[in-house]
């Protein structure tokens, strides 16, 4: 799998580090209620189709980014801003 | 026509080509209701009906299985059973299971070709050995076998690996298990098959649950193509999919599909005599019937369900073979293949009852999901007749992240790829 860096281009995947789900929303700083972190911790959408998620290009320009895939067939959407 | 297999069946079916073997299970027209429906005809599916039937009488049960028996993940493991376990809910549960497939091939009365030879993890530094000794006195503890293997002893079992002071890990040792092994992983499949069918299950392949009827938090029964079958209970056991199908039922888990690969090499003269682990790396092996060397490795780190698996796993696998054996270099890959399993957050499973009523889970299986198979159909089977979870699966609960009772026995979770 070919992962298009914002900065670098397309990389194969060896290069990436995968920093999971992007579309999760991070209680806010001081939340007291711990079901919701829990909920941010552990649940997980991991649908079968469109995924938003991170990446990390680890071994390259170490930039995080958000990229759009399929995880039904691993088709690369494009990198989502 | 002989039900029961034994050698005086094949000496009959021998002198007489013209009689067919029965079929191993039937495909029976699906009914409108069930007492049980199991969502999935996998190993633990299967089990779960047939224990159902054995162990409960519960006999009004079908098992829904989207495509055909032993397509799933009972069919893509690297077949390795074992109970070298070490934390509270884990051992018990596995020593179960080691017992189960002790006395399976009897039990179904087919041939699971059980061949408990060993495993044996390497350990490449003294403070592993260390934590292998801890380990190895807890599982004696438990009652399950353990062995502390210096150096000396095994280079005696295994003299084939590479002990020279160039080996880029030293092999200081290992921990074994003798009880450990492999088992035929499709025979599993057909053999539970074919004893719950022989109880009065309903095996019904090709079939694709499509969505569960729930009203006021209870479910009645689940939608398929073939029309809506009611039933009284409903088990979920489709691990790889845990979360889409659960999904149906309006659930959202701490479940992430993720991909596992497996290797054979090309058939080469009996070498390896034992399931052999290592310490550096997650890398495993073992010799199948046919010669082939079997590798397993760590999960490809994304989730996805497709069973492509990346390139680079490949090679990774391919350098802690060589590395443990540089004469294997020059031998080739004849196969790789990659299954989708459920990657939970702490690396063990849940057995046990879901926020709808009737609806019962099993699933989060990842590494260890064959080697549970018996112990999980044992377990569920329970689980779902008395609507109350086994006592060896109190700790697969799906509240355990809540609650901070977390079973992570080897931190293989999901969390690897967030470390």
């Amino acid at each position: 799998m070919m992962i298009p860096c914002p900065h670098c281009g397309d990389r194969d995947v060896s290069e990436f580090r995968y920093g999971g789900d992007a579309s999760k929303q991070r209680p806010a700083h001081g939340t007291g209620d711990l079901k919701a972190w829990h909920d941010y911790v552990f649940l997980f959408e991991n649908p079968k189709g469109p995924h938003t998620e991170y990446w990390q290009h680890v071994l390259g320009c170490r930039r995080w980014f958000k990229l759009a895939r399929n995880t039904a067939t691993n088709e690369i959407g494009g990198v989502v801003s | 026509m002989s039900k029961h297999y034994s050698a005086l069946a094949l000496a009959r079916h021998a002198l007489d080509p013209g009689m067919p073997w029965p079929k191993a299970w039937e495909s029976p027209e699906p009914k409108s209701s069930y007492d049980v429906v199991i969502v999935g005809g996998g190993g633990h599916g299967l089990a779960t009906a047939y224990y159902l039937a054995k162990n409960h009488g519960i006999t009004n049960v079908a098992v829904i299985e989207r495509s055909y028996i032993g397509s799933g993940n009972v069919g893509r493991n690297t077949t390795l059973i074992r109970s070298n376990y070490m934390i509270g809910g884990n051992t018990a549960f596995f020593e179960h299971s080691l017992k189960l497939w002790e006395g399976l091939s009897h039990d179904l009365n087919f041939n699971c070709m059980v061949s408990q030879r060993g495993q044996i993890v390497l350990a490449i530094s003294p403070v592993q050995m260390d934590v292998f000794a801890r380990r190895g006195n807890i599982m004696r503890l438990n009652g399950i076998d353990a062995e502390l293997l210096d150096a000396g002893e095994v280079r005696k079992l295994l003299p084939y690996l590479d002990y020279s002071k160039d080996a880029r890990w030293p092999i200081h040792g290992a921990i074994m298990q003798p009880r450990a092994g492999t088992v035929r992983h499709d025979a599993v499949a057909w053999g539970y098959a074919r004893a719950a069918s022989a109880l009065g299950v309903h095996i019904i392949e090709n079939c694709e649950v499509t969505g569960f009827v729930i009203n006021d938090g209870k479910v009645s029964g689940v939608e398929t193509p073939r029309g809506r079958i009611n039933a009284g209970k409903v088990g979920i056991a489709v691990a790889g999919h845990t979360s889409h199908v659960a999904s149906m039922a309006g659930l959202k888990l701490p479940v992430e599909s993720h991909i596992l690969q497996a290797f054979v090499t090309e058939p080469i003269k009996p070498i390896v005599d034992h399931v052999v682990s290592w310490g550096a790396e997650l890398f495993y092996l073992s010799q199948s019937d046919k010669g082939g060397l079997v590798f397993g490795g760590h999960i490809d780190g994304f989730n996805t369900y497709t069973q492509r698996g990346q390139f680079n796993r490949i090679q990774t696998v391919a350098e802690c073979a060589v590395s443990l054996m540089p004469f294997i270099s020059r031998l080739r890959l004849l196969r790789h293949w990659g299954g989708i399993q459920d990657m939970t957050p702490d690396g063990s499973p849940f057995i046990c009852r879901t926020p709808v009523k009737n609806l019962y889970l099993n699933g989060g299986w990842c590494y260890q999901g064959f080697k549970a198979t018996p112990a999980s159909g044992w377990t569920y089977a329970h689980t779902i007749a008395h609507d109350q979870e086994h006592e060896l699966v109190r700790d697969f609960a799906l509240d355990r992240f809540e609650k901070g009772r977390e079973l992570d026995e080897f931190g293989l979770g999901n969390w690897t790829y967030k470390q």
